[in-house]
């Protein structure tokens, strides 16, 4: 079972609640992912009426609510957002979200730190969203980070997990979860990254824009969980040689034969 | 705080593996642990120079042509513990003597004429007559004329390691002995060493204190080497988590002949360490992995570029001996009697490059505003 923070999920997938046509639309979509932690972008929502669209579709004894603070360009805008989304929701955990560039929306590894610590300390369950960088990873992890969610490629690019060697890295070093995020644009993608041994991923647009979302976000909890079951199973890595069992073509085995007893 | 899974069922993992684990583990890029219980077992032996192949491979594209050389100085043979199988075991009776400042001040610099610039500082237990005023205070005698010293003393608490560290240790190096805790009860007779979990956690403590390199290892002979094997690679797999700032070293002491005849109670043969070695490389790419002058000119020779990256060479074991040859109260007696010179040029008539330098003594230099944070 994944934990984060003490808190336990028995689903790796974790939904987003953005671009969906209708937030009905939205919750069929959240119920058929099997989701337990659905992150919301705090500029899209109204914390403070309880009949906002999205607030009123989640069921929040059975999902666990995480704000993000997309949209914040520094560390101080990312704090300030959060703040606010504590007194307002309640929960003190957050998808920290830190993206100075508009048409990339890539995350600033400086100013993601830097919000981070000050976050950990203001008592916050920071969850950063990164991009694949391992030692920026353990830096967050040091600076006492719930988790890390490193991106497989920019946001909405569908392009998979194009960082699939940085992410190995991360995974092979990370004490806390790796939530991969960003990027995923098919089931496949997201049983690549659970194969791996990422302990969840993140999805929003590939189910938000399917031509049937409600399905979509099944194939995803399919894939997911298969992608789970491949790497707890131990998975048969590919491997370069047919076979080791025969002398490796173009080098040289040792002589062992200063070798006495 | 890590924990060791029991001994025998780390016997019983590596025992299950069947040739085609084996098989699999080699054709693997990353060996996992699981990998790494089948290259440990009986199975492999035969795979042993698939093995060396490999780990020479990797041992190349990580090191390249270079063996790091370096040299223990003794300073003390006292010692508050009895072990059943050392040398300067408090029950042993043998010439007893800690140098002072002045003479392992003169010791040093007898290496450092040789050509030496790394120095492993070495003690028994004996935190009176060599404490860590005393480390502290030769650390910084020796710092300036050497590019690296490393310690392998009694285990400390964290704060003095970080005294240690500042005064321009570089490098700690403690060894478990046994991971086998009934064995370990069995051989440490009586001191504070009888504490296995407060050994277990040191590498840790000196990891926290900041030293850039740590070395671990088991004692060869005291128990089952696949499993110590095992053992290791878990307690370094927990060390690389937990400290990701920190070098790690993994040293291969084999029981050698000492005061009080001990006898090893499970023999390790040079082709069980060889496995062993082999197996590790292929286990962690980046691990530096130790041979000392207990092994033979032969075997060291051997096995040069095949998975080991650093010597000592030219290796007194008792206080004193650098300037006095023939001193008695030696911890063991070594198995391989050449000089830096003559270890360096078997090093080059395989292509190896000697390295006797490398890192330097800036790292550690502290400010006033440093020391007080």
């Amino acid at each position: 079972m994944l934990t984060i923070a003490g808190t336990q999920f028995s689903s790796r997938l974790f939904v987003g609640t953005g671009k969906f046509a209708s937030s009905r639309e939205m919750k069929e979509a959240v119920e058929a992912s099997g989701s337990q932690m659905v992150t919301v972008a705090l500029r899209r929502v109204d914390l403070n009426n309880p009949h906002d669209d999205i607030m009123q579709a989640l069921d929040r004894t059975k999902i666990h609510f995480l704000p993000n603070t997309s949209g914040a360009r520094n560390a101080e805008e990312a704090i300030r957002l959060a703040k606010l989304a504590r007194v307002a929701s309640g929960t003190n955990w957050l998808k920290l979200e830190v993206t100075p560039d508009p048409r990339t929306l890539l995350p600033d590894p400086v100013d993601t730190l830097k919000a981070t610590e000050q976050l950990v300390k203001d008592g916050f369950i920071v969850l950063p969203y990164i991009n694949a960088d391992p030692i920026l990873a353990l830096r967050l992890q040091d600076a006492g980070a719930a988790a890390v969610m490193p991106l497989g490629s920019p946001i909405g690019t569908n392009q998979g997990i194009m960082t699939a060697m940085q992410v190995e890295i991360i995974i092979q070093q990370a004490r806390v979860p790796v939530v991969v995020d960003a990027g995923i644009g098919a089931p496949s993608h997201a049983a690549r990254a659970m194969e791996m041994g990422a302990d969840a991923v993140l999805v929003n647009t590939a189910i938000a824009v399917a031509g049937d979302p409600v399905r979509m976000a099944g194939a995803f909890r399919a894939a997911v969980e298969a992608g789970r079951e491949a790497y707890e199973a131990g998975l048969g890595k590919p491997s370069k040689q047919a076979s080791a069992s025969s002398p490796e073509e173009g080098m040289l085995t040792p002589d062992l034969d200063f070798i006495q007893d | 705080m890590f924990t060791v899974p029991d001994f025998a069922h780390l016997q019983q993992w590596i025992i299950r593996s069947t040739e085609d684990d084996v098989r699999r583990a080699l054709d693997r890029e990353h060996v996992d642990i699981h990998d790494l219980a089948a290259l440990l077992s009986p199975r492999a032996e035969k795979y042993l120079p698939q093995m060396a192949a490999r780990s020479s491979r990797i041992t190349l594209q990580r090191f390249g042509h270079v063996t790091q050389l370096y040299a223990p100085l003794y300073l003390s043979n006292l010692c508050v513990n009895r072990c059943a199988y050392c040398g300067f075991s408090a029950g042993n009776r043998i010439p007893r003597r800690t140098l002072t400042l002045n003479e392992a001040e003169q010791e040093a610099m007898i290496l450092h004429e040789r050509g030496f610039q790394h120095i492993l500082l070495v003690t028994g237990e004996a935190p009176k007559a060599a404490g860590v005023d005393y480390l502290e205070e030769l650390a910084l005698r020796l710092r300036d004329r050497f590019a690296a010293l490393s310690i392998e003393v009694q285990p400390l608490e964290q704060a003095e390691y970080e005294r240690l560290f500042r005064a321009g240790v570089t490098a700690v190096a403690v060894y478990q002995e046994t991971y086998d805790r009934a064995i370990y009860q069995q051989v440490h007779l009586a001191g504070r060493k009888c504490d296995y979990d407060y050994r277990l956690d040191t590498p840790a403590r000196a990891a926290a204190a900041g030293m850039r390199e740590i070395g671990i290892g088991s004692l060869l002979g005291l128990a089952d080497w696949r499993a110590e094997g095992l053992a290791l690679a878990l307690h370094l797999q927990w060390l690389r988590k937990q400290f990701w700032r920190t070098s790690f070293a993994i040293s291969f002491p084999r029981l050698r002949p000492a005061a009080g005849e001990f006898q090893p109670l499970a023999p390790v043969s040079e082709k069980n360490l060889s496995q062993l070695i082999f197996a590790l490389r292929l286990f962690d790419h980046n691990v530096g992995l130790l041979l000392s002058t207990r092994e033979e000119e032969r075997f060291r020779n051997g096995m040069i570029g095949l998975g080991p990256t650093r010597y000592s060479a030219g290796s007194c074991t008792a206080p004193g001996g650098y300037s006095q040859p023939d001193i008695e109260g030696e911890q063991f007696s070594v198995g391989d009697h050449r000089n830096l010179a003559e270890v360096s040029d078997a090093l080059i008539a395989k292509g190896f490059d000697p390295v006797y330098k490398d890192w330097d003594k800036e790292f550690q230099v502290f400010n006033l505003e440093s020391l007080s944070s």
